[in-house]
């Protein structure tokens, strides 16, 4: 097999896998203040995702690696040339994943409030800077005949990128309001579930206007067809939740991000990043791939090990599969 | 100040706050699954506590580690793009290993480890902390073996097409000496680290509550078991540093002059605890000796030739053009006396509690306690120089003999992106810095944790049971 592509097909797999798991941990992130009326219902929310998250925070860890190791140039161009965006990200997952582990630490009102508005802070701004950047990729930024990124921060608000930043947060808010009914009980799933009702319409315009517009951009038969497939998916994910199928409602809102994300890389397909200025400037699996050598032996340690990975990771979603109420809680130490 | 050096900086600060996380983690994710081992051969509670207690430090400590390392790899796409470029085909492979290999494992095994106390029989609960805890020590081989490339690059080409580094051997890039005896020494540095840890604060609680106190049996134990594992993990750290300096002294001759400031070739070569003059080392006021350590601690003979900095800047000019090749002296004449210092009076701190322990008896002297509390500082302090010193020491390259730092900068990020975020890291690190050790102290004042006795039978919890742990 052509050894870039199936390299493509990789980090396209790692970004679905982080977009799927972290999108609901996003979600849940966020709506904490919305779906949790008091310290201890905040607790069940946070609870839900608590021995997952860090887990699944590691998939974009990886996919930064593959990248690096597979196309060193599109690393090289893409982190250099988001910089600030990046920059936020970090920021924000770095004050995220230290509340998860802190805000319990004291019994005390204000330190939870704080580390709380660093929860939905730290996952709001990457569920939106995600889409933001996706949309920017497919869209293509200015880079020059060295590969070199010579646009600005500003250059990657523009509207289809924050319709792309506005789709992966809606997105991820549906998928954690579905994810909150499926692993609560009680009132708390009561109200996720009639959350994810509302939202589902939102998410529906938001999708597809967004993927209608990325179509007009880059569109191949394939991923037209992987759209559309999108849509459905979203559409059988609302009804599921409607009849207050949660699993299958998760399913859904799973298949909905991977199809989602399947499409943008479909599309992007054979460039890995577009240049604006010249074609000939873009970025291609080709053009910024590592040495067949080099990929020849991650694709081995890629064949063996991310099934491994999917192994364990799902048995940690089996040991936690019960739903947490707020009996579940133990007092505050 | 240029993009360059604020970007120099910003890697140096981030690093150095990372790496202090790093070897916590380590060493304390080992040492917890041995408390939980000895727990469960021998049922006796006075381990599970200890193993709660020092659980719920790692876990404090280990939060950070995680989100600072994120930074860590995304830094060199950012600031370091043409670095990026140049050895992607051989450098991303290792980063991607660590990822899929070793932070899936211990992200994920810690996971169940934290929550599983009531969902996991016990064995398979002992063995997610040691899956997690050999997570981590892959994770430290695979960035290791990343480093160890920077400093003696090997199993690669220069691709004539494009310029770039090309790998052509990874059984060579795994296999680099430089590798594999820096990952003994950082292993064994990890586990004084945490060592360290667990013998500071059982013996400040042995101190403080007597030995009328019912848990200082239980401090004492555990102090004993601390102050034996930073002497053993020491005597590794000092073996394998020994080793480290003789493949230093082949591999990277200037690093090895540097650390002693020795600008002429000498035969045999002295070793200077310390000098008081010119911070280069150029002018000397006055100075303890000792001769021909460095001749030993280079070649292994007390009689041996080691070169010095005029010889070796003089011998790279003719290989590699003109230039300047000598790494900033004063920080690595004094990084290395001070990694070396700090981790000889780590181990004076431990065999002076062995002593005060001796036979059955409990320290009661304030002295010692007070130096508990320093305790964990001296490690990390080690490790701290020990870093600073190795990579000032390769400067001015970032690959040895192969790239030049100046030339890895990402050439489109301006001064002021970078400068950025060098302030909001710097800031957001600090802040982090006072909350993480206030809750460590608040941790630590709270001593051993009750432990309620686990239910009966391998079913599963009722729903209107509390979970055993939850945020």
């Amino acid at each position: 097999m052509h050894l870039p592509t199936l390299w493509f097909i990789i980090i396209a797999i790692f970004w679905t896998g982080y977009f799927i798991l972290e999108g609901f941990d996003f979600g849940v992130g966020i709506l904490l203040p919305v779906l949790g009326r008091d310290e201890t219902e905040r607790r069940v929310l946070i609870n839900t995702i608590g021995p997952v998250w860090d887990g699944n925070e590691v998939w974009v860890i990886v996919a930064g690696g593959a990248t690096f190791a597979a196309f060193p140039d599109w690393y090289a161009t893409l982190f250099s040339g988001f910089y600030l965006a990046l920059l936020l990200i970090l920021l924000a997952l770095i004050i995220r994943g230290v509340a998860f582990e802190y805000r319990g630490q004291r019994n005390d009102a204000t330190w939870k409030a704080r580390w709380d508005l660093a929860i939905v802070v730290g996952s709001l701004v990457p569920a939106i800077l995600w889409g933001v950047a996706f949309a920017n990729i497919l869209r293509g930024v200015p880079i020059d005949s060295h590969k070199e990124f010579v646009g600005n921060f500003w250059d990657l608000l523009n509207p289809y990128a924050l319709l792309g930043g506005l789709t992966t947060l809606v997105l991820f808010l549906l998928h954690g309001a579905i994810f909150l009914a499926l692993k609560t009980r009680g009132e708390v799933r009561d109200r996720a579930n009639r959350l994810a009702s509302q939202l589902g319409i939102a998410a529906v315009v938001v999708a597809v206007a967004f993927l209608g517009w990325t179509a007009g951009i880059r569109v191949t038969a394939a991923s037209a067809t992987l759209s559309v497939l999108a849509a459905l998916a979203l559409l059988g994910a609302l009804l599921a939740n409607r009849m207050k199928r949660e699993g299958w409602a998760f399913a859904g809102t799973a298949l909905t991000i991977a199809l989602a994300v399947v499409t943008l890389f479909t599309a992007l397909y054979p460039d890995v990043m577009p240049s604006t200025i010249s074609a000939a400037n873009s970025l291609t699996v080709d053009n910024a791939s590592s040495s067949h050598y080099t990929l020849k032996i991650m694709s081995w340690v890629a064949v063996v090990f991310t099934p491994l990975v999917l192994l364990y990771q799902g048995w940690t979603y089996w040991v936690f599969r019960r739903r947490i109420g707020v009996s579940d809680i133990p007092s505050s130490s | 100040m240029g993009a360059l050096d604020v970007a120099r900086w910003q890697f140096g600060i981030v690093t150095v706050y990372h790496f202090l996380f790093v070897p916590l983690t380590i060493g304390l994710s080992l040492l917890v699954a041995v408390l939980q081992t000895i727990w469960n051969r021998t049922n006796d509670e006075s381990w599970l506590r200890l193993t709660k207690f020092f659980g719920k430090l790692f876990l404090i400590n280990f939060a950070m580690g995680v989100v600072t390392g994120i930074v860590q790899e995304f830094q060199f796409g950012m600031n370091w793009s043409d670095y990026s470029r140049f050895v992607g085909d051989i450098f991303g492979a290792p980063l991607a290993i660590e990822g899929l290999l070793a932070f899936f494992l211990e992200s994920t095994f810690l996971g169940l480890w934290i929550f599983g106390w009531d969902r996991l029989p016990k064995k398979i609960h002992l063995a997610c902390i040691w899956i997690a805890a050999i997570g981590t020590v892959l994770s430290a081989y695979a960035i290791l073996v990343a480093n160890s490339w920077m400093q003696w690059p090997v199993g690669f080409t220069i691709d004539q097409a494009t310029g770039k580094a090309r790998l052509t051997d990874f059984g060579a890039v795994l296999t680099n000496k430089v590798a594999i005896i820096t990952f003994f020494h950082t292993i064994t540095a990890s586990i004084f680290t945490g060592a360290a840890l667990l013998l500071a604060v059982s013996l400040w609680h042995l101190i403080r509550k007597g030995a009328a106190d019912a848990d200082a049996p239980v401090f004492r134990r555990s102090s004993k078991l601390g102050a034996w594992v930073v002497i053993g993990a020491l005597a590794g750290v000092f073996i394998t540093g020994d080793i480290q300096g003789k493949i230093m002294t082949d591999t990277q001759p200037m690093k090895m002059a540097a650390a002693e400031a020795l600008y002429d070739t000498s035969q045999p070569a002295p070793f200077s605890i310390l000098t008081i003059g010119s911070l280069n080392g150029r002018q000397e006021v006055f100075a303890i000796d000792l001769p021909d350590l460095l001749s030993f601690l280079a070649t292994g003979s007390f009689h041996g030739k080691v070169q010095g900095i005029n010889d070796i800047q003089a011998e790279y000019e003719a290989t590699y053009g003109p230039g300047d090749y000598t790494p900033n002296i004063p920080v690595t004449y004094w990084g290395f006396r001070l990694m070396i210092g700090f981790g000889i009076l780590g181990g004076l701190v431990a065999l002076w509690a062995l002593w005060a322990m001796r036979r059955g008896r409990t320290p009661t002297n304030r002295w010692l306690a007070r130096t508990a509390i320093v305790l964990p500082l001296l490690p990390l302090l080690a490790n701290s120089f020990g870093w600073i010193f190795t990579e000032m020491g390769r400067q001015p390259w970032v690959v040895f003999t192969q790239m030049f730092t100046r030339n890895g900068v990402s050439p489109r990020v301006s001064t002021g992106e970078v400068v950025t975020s060098l302030t909001v890291f710097t800031l957001l690190y600090g802040v982090l810095a006072v909350v993480e050790v206030k809750l460590l102290l608040k941790a630590v004042k709270a001593g051993l944790p009750d432990v309620t006795p686990r239910p009966a039978g391998p079913g599963e919890p009722g729903e209107d049971r509390p979970l055993a742990f939850a945020y």
